[in-house]
């Protein structure tokens, strides 16, 4: 082994890679944002006043802290994706915070000043029902766990078990519910749905069954939905086919039915449809929750009631009010209600919050909070309320609301917003980097170009003006450094604002364009990660499909760039979405309707009068719309029609087809393929960027001559993966096909693999990785493909002139580590060398020179190979740690990168996206085209001017030399 | 698998169909059948074909594949002459820059597997008809199976492949296909190559290694022991005078 590390470091010596950044310059280049994703649960800490803990735990299965006066995370716990890391429940008492984990299988306790696990039990299995805390004479001191068919008690110190008992006739009882009124029983409350509830009572002290009784309620179905406990142990249900609430004291020893008290009484009505939800709060787990509670009548109506001796009154009622919440502080309850601004014209764009004292109902005094909705947002779907007791014994109070668009927003009185937090960035699903704009003067010399001639002397004129301009704008600028200078440097601030957003020198700065999960796009700075605008689309069903698309570039000043955002939903049925990447305008374009389902869309690289390009979107009867279908464009389409090839897979079927289009816009089918979908089903299909650049033809080999690459530009790369999953039998199977040909350019298997499989297909070379099923490892393996030692036509590539098929080589090699998500760097002109980016699940981006990863690697290092700077072959692949291209600023979740070429072709802008988002920049062969920080100018110029003086002097004497010479 | 299956994965492809200056040689060596007799293990399926001016494919068949089961690459093709009317077809398809396309139906090249199921469906490929014209009807028809044996795709190439306008005499070079075919299987992925590398380190260590091998461990370091034992020496013997020293004042 030691021998092997060391020819393996005499190699890399030799080629001598360095990629790693240097202490100072972190967070210099690149930023990670971290996010928690939709909260499920949201608890303040309220153990002590100064306490600034908020403690959320999110659909994305995270159990984090947040800091409530900045926003920023204390820590943050990341569990198992799915249903295994699914937290079900979140409860706080003092400083710990008990989760219930996967479905009932985990119960854990965290200490949450520092995020630690105080203890873990694994719990029997069995779907998870509820949780509460369990106290006796004012202490809390068990946790109770209901499952499907058991109830378990945990002590809430150690997490032992105290006892477990099973569930009587659990088979047709659905249990649901687990109650104690801190007095030493604990009730388990359970339904059979239209007929009866069961009211088991056991003995906190050994689990002893203490009375067990059934009260009939045959318009019940479920407790969790219709019935909470209020006050002291009395079950309360709502029922909206009779509209009344049903009342039944648990410890009452005659009473076997529920008392009816009709909603009418009240003098309340349900709004037709509704399903009415009680509300009511249990301020500590060792006593009787409030005798108050909240009824939620209608979408927009709320009323707060009172249940005293067995009658239920009005305490206000709250007509219209969006969301309502509980708080208590010390031993004051207080009630949050968010109304419209303006009782009478219920606008949505402003809406306030008011506190009401729980038991009285009464209005406290200044204690509004102006609550101004984002026009570009979603409505607020969760309020979440942060009580304290003032100096002079008043409730102050914060509010959290979580809007539909997943934004966290934390107010305090009298409206300002502390922090908000764009949680929909915790689930990006695709992405685009645009150039910024021009500046104002940059602009001005693009016209003075761009436009026609129109004379000598005004052509003389406007080059002096945008001179002129020139200079001003360099004065300015240098007044601005004199300016800046002079200020201590912590008050130079570098915001990023419309205003101020332009493109810099190398086209490092670009607007990044993301599209999350939850229809919201947003528009990101990349230097900063600023967000500088926003939109949230409406009416996004889940697992839409989108599709982002730049069809006009920010090159074609003035007209703005645009972008199209293709949202289809699982239908197929799509819709377009046209805006403006650099201020998030919606474009006022019309966009075509698009009645049937979109089965393809394609962008093509011919362009409009006004400079965007044609977008063809192909629905299932294979008819083919433009976008935009100008005049130009069909004109422009019927003389292309027949060059215009486009491909279809149905991995259903395992049919890939090629179609051709016609003059009238159909299309017409020219090829098939199919793979049999009982052997093996296609995973993935991947063309080539449109984007990529590919400077040389062809590579040097050691003897001097040129191996010529296949570089088609319409190849692509389809994987498949076998139906049968045996370790022996399972493969993968790698499609080489032209799209415009169908032609199965190589087809190869890989046997005994198996997914997950990654590939990246660029250039003349495909990467793919899989799982060797014997080896149990990971494995990389490399396709490239060459067309030979002499070019067939080396003037144009034509998918339909290219007879011969490539040569192709591959190399497999072992790779040490699972891989989450596989991409290539990319550059301007294609000349720096590629790198392969591996995001892997430990959060860790790899920057992998491509060179590791080349089939002609050599089995023993020769005179030749050595000359083409080969590698000889390992079959090991290493990582080491100045790879790293994330230094310590670990990405959870990776699930995608996002590359693009920078103004410089040295670098290559990365975004890494998941649960967080991490940008910086890759020099794949160093800043070959950058001076380097600490060059030295002063000695340069220094001997430069040195030099000259001096030559001026020789020069100077020599003539007087000369002269003396011609006197003499 | 979600986002594969209900949509459609997008490209672009605009091809430019260039002048083309050279074109490549059309024998690549591989073996060219002439006549075919039937064999009685074998299986035959036909080869359609279809080249129409207006451009709406009707097919009809071109010539049977013999294939030979279970042993590799053992296919033949019979395909009758081009008629005269044919002959005259293809050259104003080729004029209009139509397309020739071939289909083969769906089957398996395992026996066994013939009469289990009939897979529905053809397999299409093109080519331009007038670079099948100026090749005189010189093809390459490659079928290409899955590890099972399924025939997965047909392609169709003509030697040489480009268009370049040039006059053909019907009569003599538009008559007789010129057709190579050959069925290409998937082939096997490398693995790692362990055991190889293996090998050569080893040979590698054995080159280096083996004259020090042979050192026993006093004769790799007598001279830190010499030096060691030396050194004990010296201090053991010069202690106890300083001690003694010490103790007498």
């Amino acid at each position: 082994m030691a021998g092997l590390c060391s020819v393996f470091s005499v190699c890399l010596c030799l080629l001598g890679f360095s990629a790693a950044v240097f202490e100072d310059q972190v967070g210099k280049f690149d930023w990670r944002q971290q996010f928690v994703g939709k909260v499920q649960f949201a608890l303040f800490d309220t153990h002590s006043q100064a306490s600034k803990k908020l403690l959320v735990a999110t659909e994305k299965n995270i159990f984090a802290s947040l800091n409530s006066r900045t926003g920023d995370l204390f820590w943050r716990h990341v569990d198992k994706t799915g249903p295994d890391g699914h937290i079900n429940t979140l409860m706080m008492h003092g400083q710990d915070a008990v989760v219930v984990v996967g479905n009932g299988r985990l119960l854990r306790s965290w200490e949450t000043t520092v995020g630690g696990l105080n203890w873990e039990t694994v719990l029997d299995t069995g779907s998870f029902q509820s949780a509460a805390y369990i106290g006796v004479q004012d202490v809390v001191r068990y946790v109770a766990v209901l499952k499907k068919s058991a109830i378990s008690l945990h002590y809430l110190s150690s997490g032992h078990q105290k006892w477990v008992e099973n569930l009587p006739e659990s088979d047709t009882v659905q249990y649901q519910t687990v109650y104690s009124g801190g007095n030493g029983q604990v009730f388990v409350l359970g339904v059979v749905p239209n007929s009866h509830i069961v009211i088991v009572e056991y003995n906190i002290e050994d689990g002893e069954i203490m009375k067990q009784k059934s009260v009939a309620a045959p318009w019940l179905s479920s407790l969790q939905s219709s019935c909470v406990m209020v006050g002291s142990g009395v079950l309360l249900c709502a029922d909206p086919t009779t509209k009344s609430l049903y009342t039944f004291p648990l410890q009452s020893a005659d009473q076997t039915t529920m008392t009816p008290i009709l909603l009418e009484s009240l003098g309340v009505e349900v709004a037709a449809g509704f399903q009415p939800v009680l509300i009511s709060t249990q301020p500590h787990p060792a006593r009787p929750p409030l005798s108050e509670f909240f009824l939620q009548l209608g979408p927009d109506y709320h009323i707060l009631l009172q249940l005293k001796d067995g009658l239920v009154s009005t305490l206000r009622d709250f007509n219209p009010s969006y969301l309502v919440a509980f708080a208590t502080t010390g031993e004051k309850t207080v009630a949050a209600v968010m109304s419209p601004k303006n009782e009478t014209v219920s606008s949505l764009y402003c809406t306030v919050i008011n506190l009401y004292s729980a038991d009285t109902g009464r209005r406290l005094l200044d204690t509004t909070i102006i609550y101004s909705m984002d026009p570009n947002g979603g409505k607020p779907a969760k309020l979440y309320i942060h009580t304290f007791l003032k100096k002079d014994d008043s409730v102050g109070y914060r509010v959290l609301v979580q809007t539909e668009d997943l934004v966290l927003t934390f107010l305090q009185q009298p409206g300002r917003v502390v922090w908000s937090r764009e949680e929909a960035l915790a689930d990006v699903v695709t992405m685009e980097m645009v150039d910024l704009p021009l500046t104002g003067t940059q602009a001005e010399l693009e016209g003075e170009f761009g436009k026609k001639a129109d004379g000598l002397l005004p052509m003389v004129l406007k080059r002096l003006s945008s001179q002129f301009i020139l200079l001003q704008a360099w004065m300015s600028h240098l007044w601005k450094l004199f300016y800046d200078a002079r200020k201590p440097r912590s008050h130079v601030k570098n915001e990023v604002t419309f205003e101020t957003l332009s493109r810099d020198e190398f086209n490092l700065q670009k607007m990044m364009v993301m599209v999350t999960a939850s229809g919201k796009l947003f528009g990101i700075d990349s230097k900063s990660g600023t967000v500088l605008w926003k939109q949230y689309l409406e009416n996004i069903q889940p697992n839409s499909v989108f599709k982002l698309m730049v069809q006009r570039t920010t090159a074609h000043f003035p007209h703005p760039p645009q972008c199209t955002l293709l949202v289809k939903d699982k239908v197929g049925l799509g819709s377009l979405y046209v805006f403006n990447p650099i201020f998030g305008k919606k474009s006022h374009i019309s966009v075509p309707a698009l009645p049937r389902p979109i089965l393809q869309s394609l962008l093509l690289p011919l362009m409009d009068q006004d400079y965007s390009k044609v977008l063809l979107l192909i629905d299932d009867q294979y008819k083919v719309t433009a976008f935009p279908s100008t005049k130009n464009v069909l004109q422009q389409l019927q003389e292309m029609a027949s060059s215009i090839f486009f491909y279809l897979v149905d991995s259903s079927q395992g049919r890939l087809s090629g179609f051709r289009l016609r003059k009238d816009l159909s299309t017409e089918l020219i090829w098939e393929v199919v793979i049999p979908t009982e052997v093996q089903k296609i995973v993935g299909v991947k063309g080539k960027r449109a984007n990529e650049h590919v400077h040389s033809q062809g590579r040097v080999m050691g003897d001097r001559s040129v191996l010529y690459k296949y570089l088609n530009p319409n190849l692509l790369a389809v994987v498949t993966e076998s139906t049968d999953s045996h370790q022996e039998r399972s493969f993968v199977g790698i499609f080489l096909i032209d799209g415009v040909t169908g032609r199965i350019v190589h087809e190869a298997v890989q046997r005994k693999a198996r997914r997950p499989v990654h590939f990246v297909h660029s250039e003349n070379w495909v990467v793919y990785v899989y799982w060797n099923t014997k080896s149990r490892r990971n494995e990389f393996s490399v396709l490239e493909l060459f067309e030979g030692m002499e070019l067939y036509n080396s003037t144009v590539f034509s998918s339909l002139d290219r007879p011969r098929p490539p040569q192709v080589l591959q190399q497999s090699y072992i790779f040490p580590s699972p891989i989450s998500t596989l991409e290539a760097t990319l550059t301007e002109k294609g000349i720096t060398s590629r790198h392969l980016l591996v995001g892997l699940p430990s959060g860790a981006i790899v920057s992998l020179p491509k060179m590791f990863l080349d089939p002609r690697r050599p089995e023993v290092a020769s005179d030749q190979s050595r000359e083409e700077n080969l590698i000889p072959y390992s079959p090991e692949m290493p990582i080491r740690t100045e790879w790293f291209i994330n230094y310590n600023q670990t990405v959870s979740r990776v699930r995608g990168i996002y590359t693009a070429p920078s103004g410089l072709e040295s670098t290559c802008l990365v975004v890494a996206y998941g649960l967080d988002i991490y940008q910086t920049r890759v020099y794949p062969s160093k800043q070959f085209d950058v001076l380097k920080d600490d060059y030295d100018y002063v000695l340069i110029s220094s001997v430069l001017l040195g030099l000259f003086f001096a030559t001026m002097i020789s020069k100077r004497l020599a003539e007087v030399k000369l002269l003396n010479r011609a006197w003499r | 698998m979600a986002p594969l299956s209900s949509s459609f994965i997008a490209i672009v492809f605009v091809n430019i169909v260039g002048f083309y200056t050279q074109y490549g040689d059309c024998n690549n060596g591989r073996r060219v059948p002439e006549t075919i007799e039937s064999d009685l293990t074998g299986f035959s399926v036909p080869l359609e074909h279809s080249f129409e001016v207006d451009d709406v494919p009707r097919f009809w068949v071109r010539g049977n594949i013999q294939l030979k089961a279970g042993r590799e690459n053992n296919v033949f093709l019979s395909q009758a002459m081009l008629s005269e009317k044919d002959r005259s077809v293809l050259k104003d398809v080729a004029a209009v820059d139509g397309l020739y396309r071939i289909r083969i139906p769906r089957v398996s090249l395992q026996a066994d597997r013939q009469t289990d199921r009939q897979l529905e469906g053809y397999l299409t490929a093109f080519v331009r008809a007038c670079s099948l014209v100026e090749s005189h009807l010189s093809d390459v028809i490659t079928l290409h199976t899955d590890v099972s044996g399924f025939v997965i795709g047909v392609s169709i190439v003509t030697m040489p492949g480009a268009c370049r306008g040039a006059e053909v005499e019907d009569e003599v070079d538009l008559e007789v296909f010129n057709t190579t075919i050959s069925v290409m299987a998937p082939v096997n992925a490398p693995a790692p190559e362990t055991a190889l590398f293996i090998e050569r380190m080893e040979q590698e260590m054995d080159k280096k290694g083996k004259p020090q091998e042979q050192k026993s461990f006093f004769a790799k370091y007598w001279y830190l022991i010499l030096g060691g034992a030396v050194f004990l020496m010296a201090t053991s013997s010069a202690q106890p005078p300083a001690g003694g020293g010490r103790e007498q004042s």
